[in-house]
């Protein structure tokens, strides 16, 4: 850049900041801050390996995760080629808790990603709208809020009946109200601000408005929340597979395992704890995570 | 660039003046109260002047210039005649609305800090005004933001293109914000207390960039402010606005060295233009009235020195004080003589 000399004496160069060499992008910034985020950057690492192993599952060499033994049942850690045990039919912990993270993940992420769509959208129409539209769906939403979550989840599926598809919708039912009372407060905070105002004063509609502007500032929080949000459906998930509402039986799955090793646990509680350690680590991963990318994507720091 | 805006709006009908207002009143109706922000404003701008709108905080100032562009909330009611380039504002369309704001009419808001939006990077905000209105291309777009930049006098214009706001200082937050305003070459800009969020030394820059972009591309400009210097420098026209009313009118040196209503005399009189230091500053006694009731009678006159009877009962008549000045007073009455001045003010 040959900028760096600006005639001096003329009443720019008072204004004219001290030189900067590199103009860093948005995503610049946010990567350049998650870089120096180690503890960010480890649990990342561990959703990667967690992500990787569940989606590698059927190519891994691995013991088929249904395949039962009537001698193998309940063997401690590290017994004979079973790295992790194995469970009260003898199937094969590690195989088991592998193929179980598939379900887990999905459980985990379709939900809030859905939820985020649809309660999202509610909220950023609500919070942009106001009045009427805004009382009728926040209302809505109160109703929902009455219930404790895990109530909520059990609740639906109880009434729809068990099976991964039910437990799917009725996760994504719960999750709707928080997520669109986040969008809701955040765009109404973001609808008051004098750049809305300067965009509708440069001919802006309300569509274009909301499309650059509202989502542009709502996006960033929101998005922080519903990664929050994962662990918290991993949980619920499980909690449901254990109550026998998710997953059905032969189907690995860690809460459905926990479930049936629950019987177990005097017999042989180290392989009894291993799928609450998954789901632990894994919670925790995206909890840890969320908060880091929150920090991370915050611009006016 | 800025040689193709000054041919396209140099030559536009001088006859027909860019802003005409006639009796506009506006309120804000809820459930609780009705506020009348504007109590019948009149006036004109032509094509390339500048009118400077004074007046203490409420006085109805921004209200009646949002009201140009009827950027107010649903609740707010416009009433009167409000013709903007020769187009009646208040029949307009919501498309036609907004197509006018930024092409035809653009402004400047009162702080830089929150006008930008902070997740975008300032050449992707002035383009989105310019593919609004315009049928280019984003290159085209961007091209002609970096031109802009440069034409408000942004130092090193090309890496502030990709600059978020938060990486600049204010004054050249407000030259972004200048230079979005001035993207689709207005004809009319408001500016809504541009300098007031800004330092001393950035105002006057800012202000003396601003009258010289005004001359350049011809356009007419309201400037809104509550600093009578400010309004000295800039100025063509003043209005003083007090309780939504434009107390007096006229040329800007007439005004400001020959104040005829005595809220404008008091509001001079306030300022500090080397007095002996030892001396108090002599302030308008009182407060302004509530916006919630009307008033019989002059508004003005629960904190005027001269307030006679019917000053309270009757509304004072609008008195022309020769070509395009008036005052809305009693005080400024021929017979009267020149000498109703209660003190001496020094320009």
């Amino acid at each position: 850049m040959t900028d760096t000399n600006i005639s001096l004496g003329t009443a720019d160069a008072l204004i004219s900041e001290p030189q900067q060499d590199r103009v860093r992008t948005y995503w610049q910034l946010v990567r350049l801050r998650l870089r120096h985020d180690k503890v960010t950057l480890f649990f990342g690492a561990i959703i990667l390996t967690i992500v990787l192993l569940a989606v590698l599952a059927p190519i891994l060499p691995l013991r088929d995760p249904l395949e039962t033994g009537m001698i193998n049942r309940l063997k401690p850690v590290g017994y004979q080629g079973f790295i992790l045990g194995t469970d009260e039919l003898g199937r094969d912990m590690l195989s088991r808790i592998i193929w179980g993270g598939r379900s887990s993940l999905l459980m985990g992420l379709l939900p809030v990603a859905l939820a985020l769509l649809i309660g999202g959208g509610l909220g950023v129409i609500a919070g942009f709208m106001g009045g009427t539209v805004n009382m009728i769906i926040m209302r809505v939403m109160d109703v929902f809020y009455a219930f404790p979550s895990i109530l909520l989840a059990v609740a639906i599926s109880g009434a729809m009946g068990g099976g991964m598809m039910n437990g799917l919708i009725s996760l994504t039912v719960v999750f709707i109200p928080p997520l669109c009372r986040v969008a809701e407060t955040a765009t109404t905070q973001v609808r008051g601000l004098d750049f809305v105002e300067a965009a509708r004063a440069s001919g802006a509609g309300p569509a274009s408005i909301i499309g650059t502007h509202i989502l542009g500032n709502v996006l960033a929080p929101v998005f922080v929340y519903a990664s929050g949000m994962v662990s918290v459906s991993i949980l619920v998930a499980s909690g449901l597979s254990f109550l026998g509402l998710g997953v059905a039986p032969p189907t690995p799955d860690w809460g459905l395992m926990l479930s049936t090793l629950r019987q177990a646990i005097y017999v042989n509680p180290v392989v009894c704890a291993i799928p609450g350690i998954a789901i632990l680590i894994t919670s925790l991963s995206f909890n840890m995570v969320s908060d880091g990318l929150r920090q991370a994507m915050d611009v006016k720091m | 660039m800025p040689n193709d805006q000054v041919a396209t709006s140099s030559a536009p009908d001088t006859a027909v003046p860019i802003v005409d207002v006639q009796g506009m009143s506006v309120k804000f109706v809820s459930r609780e109260a009705t506020v009348y922000a504007v109590n019948g404003v009149d006036f004109r701008l032509m094509p390339g002047e500048v009118l400077c709108v004074i007046g203490e905080s409420g006085s109805g100032k921004s209200v009646s210039m949002r009201a140009l562009m009827r950027l107010l909330p649903d609740k707010a009611q416009i009433a009167g005649k409000v013709h903007v380039s020769g187009r009646d504002v208040l029949s307009m369309t919501q498309s036609e609305l907004t197509a006018m704001r930024g092409r035809d009419v653009s402004m400047i808001f009162q702080e830089p800090m929150t006008a930008l939006d902070p997740v975008y990077t300032i050449g992707d905000q002035i383009s989105e005004t310019i593919l609004r209105h315009e049928p280019v291309g984003r290159d085209v777009a961007m091209k002609r933001a970096l031109d802009l930049l440069e034409f408000v006098r942004v130092p090193s214009a090309a890496r502030r293109l990709k600059s978020y706001p938060f990486e600049l200082s204010g004054g050249l937050r407000q030259r972004a914000m200048i230079a979005m305003a001035l993207s689709c070459s207005p004809k009319l800009l408001l500016a809504d207390e541009p300098t007031t969020a800004l330092d001393a030394t950035v105002q006057i820059q800012v202000l003396i960039l601003l009258r010289k972009l005004q001359k350049e591309m011809g356009m007419g400009m309201i400037f809104v402010t509550h600093d009578l210097s400010v309004a000295a420098q800039v100025a063509d026209k003043v209005a003083v606005m007090y309780a939504g009313q434009i107390v007096e009118m006229g040329h800007v040196r007439d005004v400001l060295r020959n104040p005829q209503h005595p809220y404008t005399q008091g509001m001079l009189a306030s300022t500090v233009h080397g007095q002996d230091r030892n001396k108090d500053i002599p302030a308008i006694p009182g407060s302004p009235p509530d916006m919630r009731l009307r008033v019989a009678g002059c508004s003005f006159a629960p904190r005027c020195p001269h307030a006679s009877e019917s000053c309270h009962t009757s509304e004072p008549p609008r008195v022309a004080l020769g070509a395009d000045r008036y005052a809305r007073c009693i005080l400024p009455d021929p017979s009267r003589g020149p000498n109703i001045m209660p003190q001496k003010v020094s320009a």
